[in-house]
């Protein structure tokens, strides 16, 4: 493992991937102890300071927005929702994908047809429209947003573990489990699971990239996590209105996003060179 | 060929109904969808009228039929808040985001497919360098945001595009710069490696032999077997463009059918929503289908495919 992760962090721009991300998993995990002020603490005299304010009570470094509140602070603790539901959704889209891609993949025939038509069906729905009715129906929650990206996103993971599935099927390890008499679930979790596990790697780390842009999209429409949240894509939201005299507000919470949705990125794209070559064509 | 055009056709006649389904039940996932249609304060007497008038109070099955048997006519009932035919708005709008769209979709084509080919011309170069990071940028930029921070440059600090509306050709500028961003990242890296892979190609290796140039090589030969697999991320990339281009419209405050989605949510006008998804949907798919029909023609072993 660890010669694994030398090799990782031989392409700098990986290492720099697995900072930022680091720095992320440090921000959300223990954030609310490093930060300098409470994030939801008002104060109108301090309304739109610019970054490096003094204060009464401190230097904000990233500056205040409309009601007074700390940036960084905020941005520090945002960084637990952008991350919460980037994982968790993952690993609901990867669940779904992954155990409807390995039947698909081994009971072909019909299986196979009906996942082609879900994708088509889904990929002709405008996805963030979908989102946002969904969220308008069932109420917006943080828990009603992953679960909707999760059950929206899984598709990928179905087609390629299919795909996987279909070529591993032949060799004579599968064969000759088959004609043991193992029960498929068995086969399927025991032999072809670890088989396509590193495809399923490189697909969920890109997917959690795209997922905190999904989220962030959804906060900035008003319809993610509720406003009294602090996350990036509602802080985006609140500076949008000041963009023409208090530029920061709006322009930090999209660094951050930024950074991170990079960082991620780069980590997927190695990991894709490292483990699974062939994938380097898959893209969407 | 024509039966690979009719099984192509009634694919894509499944895929629309199948989304006239997810769009049927969208509404009714709740349950009972009447509360959605209705302000909260309604009184009791109105919201069953309402119920009945819809037919919410009758079985699904029946309810499906008669919203499918109205669909097929175009007619997804009235919007709730502006007391038009829904479909009628959404057509009315459709051109503003088919002209932002399709700029977007010519302005990513313009600088993704030279930025592919010559990437994947000189592998290793810094061009592939740079091309390797204009992609990874352009996959990563939240939309949203990139628009506002292209807002505060040119139009709150240089003034010299205009922040919202539409009209001019100034209009159309950052929208659409905002729209292609996403698009030419992935264009660009699927047309490299495609690229890449075929000239990799025993063919590519017998073209050289007999001492065609680079050039030639690349331009024809390459190009030509790089093309399907272009197309076909193309013709999804419009999916992904008429689905960016929602929130584009909103923050640019651009009257296309992506901002009247925005705002019927909001008002709770689902018959807007419901239209809306449709002509998505009819318009993706049919595109998708022609790139499939292209395939016919860029290939012909693709023709006695069923």
């Amino acid at each position: 493992m660890s010669s694994f992760l030398k090799q990782f962090i031989e392409s700098h721009l990986a290492a720099l991937g697995l900072l930022i991300v680091a720095l992320v998993i440090v921000g959300a995990l223990f954030g609310q102890y490093l930060i300098p002020f409470d994030p939801d603490a008002q104060n109108i005299l301090l309304r739109l300071k610019p970054p490096f304010f003094s204060g009464p009570n401190g230097v904000h470094v990233l500056g205040t927005d409309a009601l007074g509140r700390d940036i960084f602070s905020r941005l520090v603790v945002g960084a637990r929702v952008s991350l919460l539901v980037g994982v968790a959704s993952v690993v609901i889209s990867g669940t779904v994908g992954v155990a409807f891609g390995l039947i698909a993949g081994y009971e072909e025939k019909y299986a196979g047809r009906f996942l082609m038509a879900i994708t088509d069906i889904q990929l002709a729905i405008p996805f963030l429209v979908l989102a946002l009715a969904v969220a308008a129906v069932v109420g917006p929650s943080l828990w009603n947003i992953i679960a909707i990206l999760g059950l929206t996103n899984w598709v990928q993971y179905a087609r390629v573990v299919r795909s996987e599935v279909l070529a591993l099927r032949r060799r004579e390890f599968i064969q000759a489990a088959h004609t043991m008499g193992i029960p498929v679930p068995t086969i399927l979790i025991r032999h072809l699971l670890p088989n396509v596990m590193s495809t399923v790697i490189v697909i969920s780390s890109l997917l959690v990239a795209k997922m905190i842009l999904f989220e962030s999209s959804l906060s900035f429409l008003g319809l993610g996590v509720p406003p009294q949240t602090p996350t990036w894509g509602t802080m985006i939201a609140d500076g949008r209105n000041y963009v023409g005299n208090a530029w920061w507000v709006a322009t930090f919470p999209g660094i951050a996003i930024f950074a991170t949705v990079i960082g991620i990125n780069l980590i997927g794209d190695r990991l894709r060179d490292l483990l699974d070559p062939r994938l380097r064509q898959m893209e969407g | 060929m024509a039966a690979f055009i009719l099984s192509r056709v009634l694919y894509a006649i499944v895929v629309v109904f199948g989304v006239s389904v997810a769009v049927f039940f969208l509404v009714r996932m709740g349950g009972d969808p009447t509360s959605l249609f209705l302000p909260p304060d309604a009184p009791v007497e109105e919201i069953e009228r309402f119920r009945q008038l819809m037919g919410f109070d009758r079985p699904l099955s029946e309810q499906y039929l008669a919203f499918l048997g109205k669909a097929l006519q175009g007619d997804f009932g009235m919007s709730l808040r502006y007391d038009e035919p829904a479909m009628g708005l959404v057509l009315d709008r459709a051109s503003a985001t088919l002209t932002l769209s399709g700029s977007a979709l010519l302005l990513s084509i313009l600088i993704a497919v030279p930025l592919g080919i010559l990437a994947a011309a000189f592998r290793g170069t810094i061009v592939d360098r740079i091309s390797l990071v204009i992609s990874l940028i352009g996959q990563s930029f939240p939309a949203f945001w990139l628009a506002i921070m292209l807002i505060l440059l040119f139009s709150e600090t240089f003034r010299f595009l205009p922040p919202s509306g539409r009209g001019s050709w100034e209009n159309l500028v950052m929208p659409s710069i905002v729209l292609a961003t996403y698009s030419t990242a992935i264009i660009t890296r699927l047309l490299r490696s495609s690229m890449i892979e075929v000239l990799q190609a025993d063919y590519i290796r017998t073209a050289r032999g007999k001492g065609l140039s680079e050039w030639r090589i690349v331009m024809k030969h390459g190009l030509r077997n790089a093309a399907i697999p272009t197309i076909t991320v193309i013709g999804l990339q419009v999916g992904a463009l008429l689905g960016g281009a929602v929130i584009t419209e909103e923050v640019f405050a651009y009257p296309g059918i992506g901002r009247l989605a925005i705002q019927a949510i909001a008002n709770r006008d689902f018959t807007v929503v419901q239209a809306f998804v449709i002509v998505m949907a009819v318009t993706i798919v049919t595109i998708n289908l022609l790139v499939d029909l292209s395939y016919g023609l860029l290939d012909p072993r693709m023709r006695n495919k069923g």
